[in-house]
């Protein structure tokens, strides 16, 4: 089964969102913003494939004008999203449209993103909006993952070798930070392998940069919740 | 959230507190938040509700062209004619196909439960807030109620119509509107999950067959029928009459009709009206949904 988040009230009055649809419109937006803030900084490029029902009703739903939207940074309640496209050659994000079959392991609702930033950061994600306005990451840098955007997520490229996790356990039970999931995924052994910790509070820049040093990391990518 | 009715109306019981009260403090302890920022946060989803009702635009369109100027014609048609369905009934119409085009067209709404049915939990509770002169706080009372029922019928059934076709959205809104009615007109709580029951069951094993897989043909008229049916229902419900199936089990007969409703009227955009002639030929003109 594809993953669902428990809902809660605001799940069933609410969300506040621009129509026309939770799953293709709020969802669509949603996966843009995360992906933008997973991404750390200013898109400017961006080549989006869309994978099954995304692909075949993106126009009618506001699909590509919401992904675009969350990729400038846009909440799913903005008025501005059916004008994202215009707002975003303002801005200079570039961006194109391709459909891509992803295979039947994807939800009917998924996107891959291939992004670049201002300052020459990559990335590419690939998501899913599984429901309601609610979304799931499943591929982070050609890497399988899995998480919903909705905690301050903490992902650690590395290379699988012992001492990994208790680094950053230690980091985070020093900083009195708790962990509300964490997953890890490797390639093979003694190869690439990425951890996924969902947290209840945020990591500050330092931490995220001395993580970033340490030995057998290749990259570490943090979604914060703050609001800017 | 409860996983039935009945629970909350033991609940109410057990404790003494209303309904509504019943559903805030179970969201106070799931969400580990105060009552206060629990109503606070209903608050703002009526006041967004209102918003929308109040900034629709006749000159909106929707992307395919097919929908959007229905609630100004509703409007004028109230204006200059007598509806036969009366003042008030034509005016909770009015508001639903309002929402739910501009829900269509790309403009703010609040789901609830779903961006397809968005249009009548306001059409009611709007038109009933404005008729009776009630206050804001009972409004968001009103929505907790809703609220309650929505997360029984999540939990037992669907909201969703991918899943259960238009009767897990537009018949649970239509479910959770009536008793919301019902809390706003005084009736106990007994009443609510009785207009719960009637509400639903006239709406069991609707489908959910959008034109082109777009949420707006039929969606927004159905907003006006789950409207509609809601203020039927909590009359009914008023007036002591019961449903004879209980309303924790009209929503499992919901789940399951659900579960047995063919791949092709579950948002699909291929059976019931979408795959009438005139459905698949404006999905043929639609054609090319990705944009360059």
């Amino acid at each position: 089964m594809w993953y669902t988040k428990h809902m809660v009230l605001t799940d069933i009055i609410g969300p506040v969102m621009v129509g026309p649809s939770s799953s293709h419109t709020a969802g669509a937006a949603r996966i843009g913003k995360v992906a933008y803030k997973l991404l750390g900084e200013a898109v400017v490029c961006a080549e989006i494939f869309l994978h099954g029902s995304f692909a075949s009703t993106a126009r009618g739903h506001g699909t590509d004008r919401a992904l675009v939207a969350g990729l400038l940074g846009m909440r799913v309640d903005d008025p501005r999203i059916p004008d994202s496209f215009a707002i975003a050659k303002e801005r200079g994000l570039s961006f194109s449209f391709h459909t891509i079959d992803l295979g039947a392991e994807h939800h009917p609702n998924s996107v891959k993103l291939c992004l670049r930033g201002e300052n020459g950061k990559e990335l590419s994600v690939i998501a899913s909006s599984v429901g309601g306005a609610r979304i799931h990451v499943t591929e982070l840098d050609h890497l399988a993952v899995s998480f919903s955007g909705d905690l301050p997520t903490l992902v650690i490229h590395h290379i699988d070798q012992p001492g990994k996790i208790a680094e950053v356990a230690t980091l985070l039970e020093r900083k009195n930070i708790n962990v509300a999931s964490m997953r890890l995924y490797r390639a093979s052994r003694g190869g690439n392998a990425v951890m996924v910790f969902e947290c209840d509070q945020e990591i500050s820049k330092e931490d995220i940069s001395w993580l970033a040093e340490q030995e057998a990391t290749v990259r570490v990518i943090y979604l914060s919740q703050a609001r800017k | 959230m409860y996983d039935s009715l009945l629970a909350i109306v033991k609940r109410t019981k057990e404790t003494n507190t209303p309904f509504w009260e019943v559903v805030c403090d179970e969201d106070c302890n799931e969400q580990g938040i105060t009552r206060e920022a629990s109503f606070r946060s209903l608050s703002v989803m009526y006041r967004a509700m209102k918003e929308a009702d109040s900034s629709y635009q006749s000159s909106w369109k929707s992307a395919s062209g097919m929908v959007g100027t229905e609630g100004e014609k509703m409007r004028v048609y109230r204006a200059h004619h007598q509806p036969l369905t009366g003042s008030f009934m034509s005016l909770v119409s009015e508001r639903a196909l309002k929402s739910a085009s501009s829900n269509a067209c790309m403009k703010r709404i609040v789901a609830a439960p779903t961006a397809g049915s968005c249009g009548v939990l306001p059409a009611v509770l709007i038109s009933l807030q404005e008729r009776d002169a009630l206050t804001d706080e009972q409004m968001v009372q009103a929505l907790f109620v809703a609220g309650g029922i929505g997360g029984v019928i999540a939990h037992r059934a669907s909201l969703s119509g991918a899943q259960g076709g238009c009767q897990a959205e537009v018949g649970a809104a239509s479910a959770m509107a009536a008793g919301a009615a019902v809390y706003l007109a005084g009736g106990d709580d007994m009443r609510i999950v009785q207009a719960c029951a009637i509400a639903l069951k006239s709406l069991l094993g609707l489908a959910c067959d959008p034109v082109a897989g777009l949420v707006e043909v039929p969606c927004v008229k159905r907003n006006v029928i789950g409207a509609v049916n809601a203020l039927s229902a909590a009359d009914l419900a008023l007036a002591g009459i019961d449903s004879v199936i209980p309303a924790d089990e009209v929503i499992d007969a919901m789940g399951r009709i659900g579960a047995k409703l063919p791949e092709e009227i579950r948002e699909t955009g291929i059976g019931g009206l979408a795959g009438t002639p005139t459905g698949v030929s404006i999905r043929n003109r639609l054609k090319g949904g990705v944009t360059s």
